[in-house]
């Protein structure tokens, strides 16, 4: 469901622009509203969300789509945790349709989907793993990193069981923004993939806005 | 270790036994056996999740598994991947056509309200257990817990999606003796329970066991209908090819 945001950029309390490739570490308080920007279109911005009082509390893709009846992301989309707890809300889309079903790239799964001699291409799962390692205050380890959502990347399914990675459906400006209903630890990794034409093979920076 | 001994002759049952309805076990499977799950009754339900029992942060991964084949229903063909790239099992075979891995589990909360509360003091093992609890206590014995706990296999339960990606859950999808073989490729931590799907609409909470044999696997061969599925499923099986050579640990 496409749903514009009133927000002015320009009243933004924090902006800041994630090259594909980097990761985004960062605490979104309750009630603050958070903006992921594809600047440049059909970028996927792999994100995972943890509870910041207590991480093991995290995003769950199977819980989310269980619970709101229906695979994709847009407005309106509440986004539960593992216990079953509102994280955040989808409030404002230009984009329309995000996946959680897809996963995020990794060095090791790139072998299978593209080749055995891609296994040292930068993926989103390494960029994780950095995030862990640099930022050992949040206590988070390998055993934390679970299914993400991939803001702005369309994986239709089919009524006969297909699944495919289609064209992004997103483009230049395009945005998504939610509302946390608790203290989150958002964590994206701005994704490098340079294999999948869903994004023209060409992986650009998306920018984060927070207001309070 | 390697043993010298002969393998038993493939198709051999080397074990079979049953999961009671709404009960949790975990097991390891050897590379090279089969684990035969059989819906005795129909309209069974197999909660499952996989991890390498030689380093555990090694386990099931839905999302890599569906998008490498392109695929959103699991059946015969299909091989259900790790995080790392390799196969911990095939579905050699499956009359059923159609296993769910995205829709989760059942928590107290949810069999409470959909099927009422049926506690351990009040019904001793024909408790209403739900499938959250049942994978915490198993992931427990090997020193996991709900960090660890990723998208489970619901064997035999269907569940669809419309062109606007709205659920709807398959009723009747598994029969009486319906059935699903899963040959593992690399030794395997199975946790499991036989809890119901949570999306299932039955009025009762459904207790449905699941009879199970471990068999002898045939040697996969050059032209095995999994390996040869799609062309990731072959370099899959090159990854765990590759993973064999290092680990010294390969049983065939």
């Amino acid at each position: 469901m496409i749903k514009e945001s009133l927000l002015k950029k320009e009243n933004a309390i924090y902006s800041e622009v994630v090259p594909a490739g980097d990761y985004l570490l960062k605490v979104v308080k309750k009630g603050q509203t958070f903006r992921i920007l594809d600047s440049e279109g059909n970028q996927a911005a792999d994100t995972l969300f943890y509870n910041v009082d207590d991480p093991s509390e995290r995003y769950s893709a199977i819980d989310t789509i269980r619970e709101q009846g229906g695979l994709y992301l847009t407005a309106g989309s509440k986004l539960l945790s593992n216990e079953n707890n509102v994280m955040l809300e989808i409030v404002a889309d230009t984009c329309g349709r995000h996946d959680t079903i897809g996963g995020a790239c990794a060095t090791e799964s790139n072998t299978v989907r593209y080749a055995l001699e891609k296994k040292c291409m930068h993926a989103c799962r390494d960029s994780w793993m950095l995030a862990i390692a640099e930022n050992e205050e949040y206590g988070l380890s390998k055993r934390d990193i679970t299914h993400n959502i991939n803001f702005f990347m369309n994986v239709p399914v089919s009524e006969e069981g297909g699944l495919r990675f289609e064209d992004g459906i997103s483009a230049p400006g395009k945005y998504v923004e939610m509302k946390a209903y608790m203290d989150t630890i958002v964590l994206i990794s701005n994704c490098p993939q340079l294999n999948n034409p869903c994004n023209a093979y060409n992986p650009t920076p998306v920018e984060v806005l927070v207001w309070d | 270790m390697t043993s010298l001994k002969k393998s038993p002759e493939a198709g051999t049952i080397l074990y079979e036994d049953t999961f009671s309805a709404a009960c949790h076990w975990s097991m390891q499977m050897r590379k090279g056996t089969v684990l035969k799950l059989i819906d005795v009754e129909g309209g069974a339900n197999a909660g499952m999740l996989f991890y390498n029992p030689t380093n555990l942060l090694e386990r099931y991964n839905a999302p890599d598994t569906l998008k490498c084949q392109h695929t959103f229903k699991l059946t015969k063909g299909n091989c259900l991947y790790s995080d790392m790239g390799r196969i911990f099992c095939s579905i050699t075979e499956d009359s059923v056509g159609w296993h769910d891995t995205v829709c989760g589990n059942t928590t107290k909360d949810m069999v409470k309200e959909k099927w009422g509360e049926k506690t351990y003091q009040d019904h001793h093992n024909d408790w209403n257990q739900n499938g959250y609890s049942s994978f915490l206590v198993e992931l427990a014995k090997y020193g996991l817990g709900k960090k660890d706990m990723a998208a489970n296999l619901n064997l035999f339960s269907a569940v669809s999606a419309d062109d606007d990606g709205v659920l709807k859950f398959a009723e009747g999808n598994s029969k009486a003796g319906d059935a699903i073989e899963l040959r593992f490729e690399m030794d395997t931590l199975v946790l499991l329970h036989t809890c119901p799907h949570p999306l299932n609409p039955a009025k009762e909470y459904p207790k449905k066991p699941i009879k199970y044999q471990i068999i002898q696997a045939a040697s996969v061969t050059e032209d095995d209908a999994c390996k040869n599925f799609c062309d990731e499923n072959k370099r899959g099986f090159k990854n765990n090819e590759i993973y064999h050579l290092g680990g010294g640990y390969s049983h065939d």
